[in-house]
């Protein structure tokens, strides 16, 4: 594989709570605590935990659409958290996003052809007829009609939608798309199609994709490396395939087996369930982030945050990894 | 046979609305017996909720229910009077619905909403201290159904405010609620979409146990295959307002027969192999990152405008001259394998190796 595009390190990011009428002292959100990763060129890392994990606030962070409490992100080798906004304007072609909501994140006023030409006028990349003639091949490629250019969202389906998002992220030829869960508000049989076509698009452009996803399945199907978040921190990162089929982390076993299966020959009624619930990111558990809900807890997971251990391109943050075998 | 608990004939819910009259369920057919879980699966659009809301007769404005039967232990729940409905809702059928953090109420405990439904039933007769009496009555009982369903410290969580929940324990108490009567036939309008996939297990393991327990029958709606796969008994698909194919779950997912759910089915990234139970940690291995999955062309048809013939025929891979000119009735396609429930199915490929039931 190439090189680095994107390099996280020690990424955190923290929300402040409105100060409560009933506590003195401000509390924070510890959405991101911590992260480093680092995406190669052509590869597709998916993000995925449960609510509240800081999945698509990391996502944000490497793109720089908030800015990070702490850490820096670099973009294929320059750092850009500390650029002014014209320098990151500039570095912005490169870096795109497509929304989770086909509904809301597209303007309910605006015509297709503004929604997908707005970012080659923003950066005054083409205008007039040559607009029309780039959003018109644009819409080719993300396999809509050309003659919709002048219809407004609302005419338009779901599925539909997320390939005008697409479209829209398409539009200044980036190279880093991060994808916030594209497919989850789609039907089952408009998310394969929506699948394929960021796989084919992948091939065409050359693309990296960030893909925030809690469906683990669409995550097996897409991605090259996968990284396992728990309230704000990586739990296990590594290779797609092997965290799938030899979780190192607890709760990336419990993640994986909780999935529901389209089989019934596949039910039993022994398998492996997590208890408990997501604890509070204001207050996150001392030691482990996950002991509270791990079931091989011991003494030290309590007090003590495990040390990120690293070997044969795999990374774990437990006490006690399970044996890869 | 014995009398089928719930049992839906011909029933037709339409919509008024600006494009025109729409049958958001058209001409359903389905039951539900004693202590049976079924599953009701489909796309948005498909009917699924209109035919869940239209057993307890919620259907409102410009909903309205247009034709059929809904026989509830052989009494027409259509035929009823309003006042005899607020009898059936709740305490012989109650629901549960999917969004946990909207269908309770903020400014009550979580306690005193799943109470209500007792209270609402067994209000206490008219002499003195025999409200309050129903009331701690009924305090006690909720308590114990926190118990059941799996809320820690019910005492205390019975005096908590929605707000204070996690959504996890939000569902349980919906749950709970659902619960409190006894009721014979609860419906799970999508109990676990709004929930994390780790909580979503806890979930539907709850209320498989709680089945097994009480006996009710549960009629579980959902979009996903993978809950109705471990969860259901018999399962009817529906796709544009009709039931397309219906079978026992090992049937309908080992010997598919509908192009559409066939390519439903396909649609789901997946693993070939499941997690053998003994070995948690092996796992088979995932088809290669890159490989195109099958997909479903076309878009859900707009209600108003329903290509003739059958529905799915726009977007069907194996669709022949007499799908787009007549509507296919369900034919009987055999027993199959799992409980010798009938197999039916709403396409003409099995027009002549079966004979039409309708």
């Amino acid at each position: 594989m190439s090189g680095v595009l994107v390099e996280a390190r020690g990424l955190v990011k923290h929300f402040p709570v409105e100060k409560s009428v009933f506590s003195s002292k401000n509390a924070v959100v510890h959405a991101v605590d911590g992260v480093s990763l680092t995406i190669r060129e052509g590869e597709t890392l998916a993000c995925v935990g449960e609510s509240g994990c800081g999945k698509s606030t990391l996502g944000r962070l490497l793109i720089r659409l908030i800015e990070p409490t702490a850490g820096t992100v670099s973009f294929q080798g320059e750092d850009i958290t500390e650029l002014k906004a014209a320098e990151l304007r500039k570095r912005k072609r490169n870096m795109q996003i497509i929304f989770q909501d086909p509904y809301a994140s597209l303007d309910p006023r605006m015509r297709v052809v503004d929604i997908v030409g707005e970012p080659l006028v923003t950066h005054r990349l083409a205008s007039g007829k040559e607009l029309g003639e780039r959003v018109g091949s644009l819409l080719d490629m993300v396999g809509l009609d050309r003659s919709h250019l002048s219809r407004y969202p609302h005419m338009f389906s779901g599925g539909q939608r997320q390939r005008i998002g697409i479209a829209r992220a398409l539009a200044l030829d980036p190279k880093f798309i991060v994808c916030d869960e594209p497919v989850s508000a789609l039907d089952v049989s408009i998310q394969s199609q929506i699948i394929n076509l960021l796989l084919e698009l992948r091939e065409k452009k050359d693309l990296t994709y960030f893909f925030i996803s809690h469906d683990l399945n669409v995550v097996r199907h897409i991605s090259d490396s996968v990284c396992v978040m728990f309230l704000g921190k990586v739990m296990e990162y590594g290779p797609t395939k092997d965290v799938y089929d030899r979780p190192l982390h607890p709760y990336s076993l419990f993640l994986i087996s909780a999935a529901p299966v389209p089989d019934p020959k596949c039910r039993y009624d022994d398998k492996l369930i997590l208890q408990g619930e997501i604890p509070s990111p204001v207050n996150p558990p001392a030691g482990c982030r996950f002991h509270t809900r791990c079931p091989y807890v011991q003494d030290i997971c309590k007090h003590e945050e495990p040390v990120p251990r690293e070997s044969a391109g795999r990374y774990v943050s437990c006490h006690f990894p399970l044996d890869p075998k | 046979m014995e009398q089928p608990l719930l049992e839906i004939r011909n029933l037709t819910t339409r919509f008024h609305t600006r494009g025109g009259m729409l049958n958001a369920a058209d001409d359903v057919s389905l039951t539900v017996n004693k202590g049976e879980i079924v599953g009701v699966v489909g796309e948005s659009g498909c009917g699924k909720s209109v035919t869940s809301l239209s057993v307890l007769r919620l259907v409102s404005a410009p909903g309205e229910i247009a034709g059929g039967s809904i026989l509830f232990e052989g009494e027409d729940l259509l035929a009823k009077t309003r006042t005899q409905m607020l009898q059936v809702r709740g305490k012989d059928i109650s629901m549960i619905f999917q969004e946990p953090m909207t269908s309770l109420n903020p400014v009550y405990t979580v306690g005193r909403q799943v109470a209500e439904a007792l209270l609402v039933h067994n209000p206490g007769s008219g002499r003195p201290g025999s409200r309050k009496q129903a009331r701690k009555d009924a305090r006690a009982e909720a308590i114990r159904i926190f118990g059941l369903v799996g809320i820690s410290e019910p005492e205390s969580r019975f005096d908590s405010y929605p707000h204070q929940l996690s959504g996890g324990l939000r569902q349980r108490i919906m749950i709970a609620m659902a619960l409190i009567c006894k009721p014979k036939l609860i419906i799970a309008d999508e109990p676990t979409t709004a929930l994390d996939v780790t909580i979503e297990a806890q979930i539907l393991r709850l209320m498989k146990a709680l089945q097994k327990e009480t006996g009710a029958s549960i009629m579980l709606i959902s979009h996903n295959l993978g809950v109705i796969a471990e969860t259901c008994d018999r399962v009817y698909v529906m796709y544009a307002g009709k039931v397309m194919e219906e079978a026992d779950v090992f049937e309908l997912f080992g010997r598919t027969l509908h192009p559409y759910t066939m390519g439903l089915l396909a649609s789901i990234p997946r693993k070939n192999v499941c997690v053998d139970p003994d070995d948690a940690t092996a796992t088979g291995s995932g088809p290669r990152p890159g490989i195109r999955l099958h997909s479903i062309p076309g878009n859900v048809p707009d209600l108003t405008r329903l290509p003739g013939g059958c529905r799915f025929s726009p977007r069907c891979s194996e669709v022949m001259d007499i799908c787009r000119q007549k509507e296919p009735g369900l034919f009987e396609a055999g027993s199959g394998t799992g409980s010798g429930a009938v197999h039916r199915v709403r396409c003409w490929k099995y027009d002549t190796a079966a004979r039409s039931v309708s």
